[in-house]
């Protein structure tokens, strides 16, 4: 082997690793310097960016020379549709040098930068690493996009960005009080999803009150189908259709208390009876066999494949499982079933809200530029561009002509047609996480549905839950206004 | 050159130990200071707040469930999987039946072949083995569940991971599986440095399968047994509950926190509540609880060590 060949390389060999020792150290040595920079110290600040001037095309006085640092999750939605809204916003400000990534890990990204005071201007603060949103708005680490929502939307100045909005989008922003610190660009309908291709083979159509969803489900079981299953190992999927039902049947003002924690609010009748409703379903053999250990993949999956009827899901089921959807599925969701003729609100009352939460840094060095590139995105342009990519629907009321509709889209925009007025946007889910998940969702209503609880004892023991979290000083607590 | 001797030594230790000190201790005394504020984790500002984090965890219901899982895993994990294990390596290397004009001391039949096949599941990342296994599970579709129809039990179809009563065993099971391989081999590895005189002896005094087991292969390999229960128990404490119980449980955690572990819980409260300052507090719990592991199965196991 022994090649004049060999001897040179390893002679670069060895130059390399010299190289090689001296970069660690000189890696190394900053790095220490990271370490000790912690949490402990930090938190100067950087250089706020001059704001410009403000013009009709620049309604919020970017400095046109700034740099703009935004940072999107890079999950479900990709990052096309966001590298997009990027170009628009450096052709109207060629001069800016914006710095563009994509990430999974919010949060290992982000917390440093926090903890240093020197975030990025925009942050698509979103996926399994979301940092706690409660947790930065206490800690005053957002800005208040207020200007932004007063300032004239990109395609109609005569119009306010936040006339321009999708009901509920504003509220989802604000915690206490009239500060607006996030702005969710995606719009998720949330309901009951079926196949109606499945329904008309039983020949019913989706039932509204609460009889005729046993009805169908006897049907369905004669045929061998299941009539529900969810994602039984995160129950919180069940809320989705649940949550609008109690609404239904006892009216806003249910949710709302229970959005306050205020005592008793579980303890409604109107609660007990949609958890009688829903351990019928149980009790009766409607819930597919196994669902309490399916994941919510797994139990897409099943019920994609016909086991079950109906399943309680967010928009965003159709990109999840479009690989296990056939073709003639035809994709559908409705709002929930109510009790009977006597609910408050009229059958449709959906829940629909914001995700892909967007915030601006307090300590941004360009607020007014990550501000810009939001209302940039919400132009009709971007959102139609967004909608076409991703098969959702954003946070634009509208957007969404001269494009084509995918099944299950096309059925949500149709559901939040009759819905009109009666959308319903429970705060808990993002108010107090862990009480959500943890404990109603695990620990209340999965007991429930597995049958492990009745649902005397489940309201008992979710109201416990909502005590202990109000009591609890641990965490903020918010309240509807 | 005496006298320059301890100056070498040090000079040797110095690096190691000041990495030692900058990237073990330094964070472990960091944690043990943060765990007195009310640092959220989201931001660069907090304050001391005393002891209040610890008075709320021993309050906390859900600490003290994540504390008994643990102590379940430290204490079941180490003695299921190194008896299983020992028994195993002890087949492979010493239970064969004796053959005639082969060696005196053997292991089965086709030991050589399950020593392979035993340290398979080593090899795959614990990530993808609690995946695996999540899918095994699946009551619905999964390989247990259909295994259990095929054989014509079809009213034996339980819920695993989602039954309160059976969740954690499952998650057990998938530790067994996954460490029982790296132990057979790191036992056998043991029991080829124990000379075959003491076998042949222990065989010409008439001793069978088990008293050569406890009174020859046993005491012979009890060091490597100790640091074994020792890596095992803080395996179980550590990073490999977490991965198993975050990848496969309900919630994770559940259901109804048949499955939380002390780690899960730090994590949960670190990065999904953002109350960092307080999942310190637990993780110096944790960290007391291994440290109590490790003192005490170094005390119970301490013996006198054989020289052969």
């Amino acid at each position: 082997m022994g090649s004049t060949g060999q001897h040179g390389s390893e002679g670069v060999g060895r130059r390399d690793l010299i190289k090689r020792t001296a970069a660690l150290g000189l890696v190394a040595a900053p790095g220490m310097g990271l370490l000790s920079a912690c949490a402990s110290s930090g938190g100067d600040g950087q250089d706020k960016a001059k704001a410009g001037k403000k013009t009709e095309k620049n309604p919020l006085g970017v400095n046109d020379t700034a740099k703009l640092d935004f940072v999107l999750f890079d999950g479900g939605f990709g990052k096309e549709y966001a590298e997009d809204a990027v170009k628009l916003y450096e052709k109207a400000f060629p001069k800016a040098q914006v710095k563009f990534s994509a990430t999974q890990k919010i949060q290992s990204t982000l917390q440093p930068r926090f903890n240093q005071g020197n975030p990025p201007d925009l942050i698509d603060n979103s996926g399994a690493e979301q940092m706690d949103m409660g947790v930065l708005v206490g800690k005053k680490q957002l800005a208040d996009l207020t200007p932004l929502l007063d300032a004239p939307s990109y395609d109609d100045p005569s119009k306010k960005v936040r006339d321009t909005l999708r009901p509920g989008i504003v509220e989802m922003g604000q915690f206490d009080g009239d500060p607006v610190w996030i702005l969710n660009y995606a719009y998720t309908v949330y309901g009951v999803w079926y196949s109606q291709k499945a329904l008309d083979g039983l020949d019913e159509k989706y039932p509204e009150t609460w009889d005729d969803m046993l009805k169908v489900c006897a049907k369905a079981k004669k045929k061998g189908i299941a009539g529900w299953t969810y994602a039984g190992k995160y129950p919180y999927y069940l809320p989705f259709s649940l949550y609008p039902m109690i609404a239904k049947v006892g009216g806003r003002e249910v949710l709302d208390a229970i959005d306050n924690l205020e005592p008793n609010a579980w303890k409604h009748p109107a609660v007990k009876a949609c958890f009688e409703a829903y351990y019928e379903l149980f009790q009766k053999g409607y819930i597919l066999r196994g669902t309490p250990g399916l994941d919510h993949i797994q139990s897409q999956t099943a019920w994609a494949k016909g086991k079950a009827l109906f399943i309680p899901n967010g928009s965003w089921v159709e990109n999840e499982s479009a690989n296990v959807i056939p073709a003639d599925f035809d994709l559908a969701v409705s709002a929930p079933s109510g009790l009977d003729g006597s609910d408050k609100l009229p059958f449709g009352t959906i829940w629909a809200s914001g995700g892909e939460p967007f915030v601006v840094p307090a300590k941004a060095a360009n607020p007014e530029g990550g501000m810009e590139q939001l209302r940039v995105m919400l132009s009709e342009a971007s959102s139609r561009n967004f909608t076409s990519k991703v098969k959702s629907l954003s946070a634009l009321n509208g957007g969404i002509d001269g494009i084509e509709l995918t099944p299950g889209l096309k059925a949500g925009v149709a559901a939040l047609d009759k819905a009109g007025d009666n959308v319903v946007n429970p705060r808990i889910p993002d108010w107090y996480v862990q009480l959500e998940k943890e404990k109603i969702g695990v620990g209340g209503l999965g007991e429930m549905m597995a049958g492990r609880l009745t649902p005397a004892e489940t309201v008992k023991k979710i109201q416990g839950f909502a005590d202990e979290a109000a009591k609890d000083t641990s965490i903020k607590h918010y309240k509807h206004r | 050159m005496q006298h320059g001797k301890y100056g070498f030594i040090t000079g040797f230790l110095a690096a190691p130990l000041g990495l030692y000190a900058l990237f073990v201790i330094w964070p472990f005394i960091q944690s043990i200071y943060y765990s007195f504020t009310d640092w959220t984790g989201l931001s660069p500002e907090f304050s001391m707040v005393g002891v209040d984090n610890y008075t709320r965890m021993l309050h906390d219901d859900i600490f003290w469930k994540s504390l008994t899982h643990s102590l379940i895993f430290a204490l079941l994990l180490p003695l299921v999987t190194l008896g299983m294990a020992l028994f195993f390596a002890f087949m492979i290397n010493v239970g064969g039946r004796h053959r005639k004009g082969g060696p005196v001391v053997t292991g089965v039949r086709g030991s050589g072949f399950y020593k392979i096949v035993y340290f398979f599941p080593q090899v795959l990342s614990i990530a993808i083995v609690a995946l695996l296994f999540a899918f095994a599970y699946n009551p619905d579709s999964g390989a247990i569940n259909s295994f259990l129809r095929g054989i014509g039990l079809d009213s034996l179809q339980p819920l695993w991971l989602g039954d309160p009563d059976l969740a954690l065993w499952c998650v057990m099971a998938v530790l067994v599986w996954s460490t029982t391989g790296f132990f057979v081999v790191l036992f056998s590895a043991g029991m080829a440095s124990i000379p075959a005189e003491l076998y042949e002896a222990a065989l010409l005094d008439g001793a069978g399968r088990a008293t050569t087991f406890f009174r020859v292969t046993l005491p012979l390999l009890w060091d490597t047994v100790q640091s074994g229960w020792v890596y095992m128990g803080i395996l179980a404490l550590g990073a490999e509950s977490f991965a198993v119980v975050q990848i496969m449980t309900t919630g994770p955690g559940g259901p109804d926190y048949s499955t939380t572990v002390l780690v899960l819980y730090v994590y949960q409260k670190a990065f999904r509540d953002g109350q960092a300052a307080y999942a310190t507090t637990i993780g110096v719990a944790l960290l007391v609880v291994t440290l109590a592991f490790a003192a005490i199965v170094m005390r119970l196991g301490r013996r006198e060590r054989l020289e052969y």
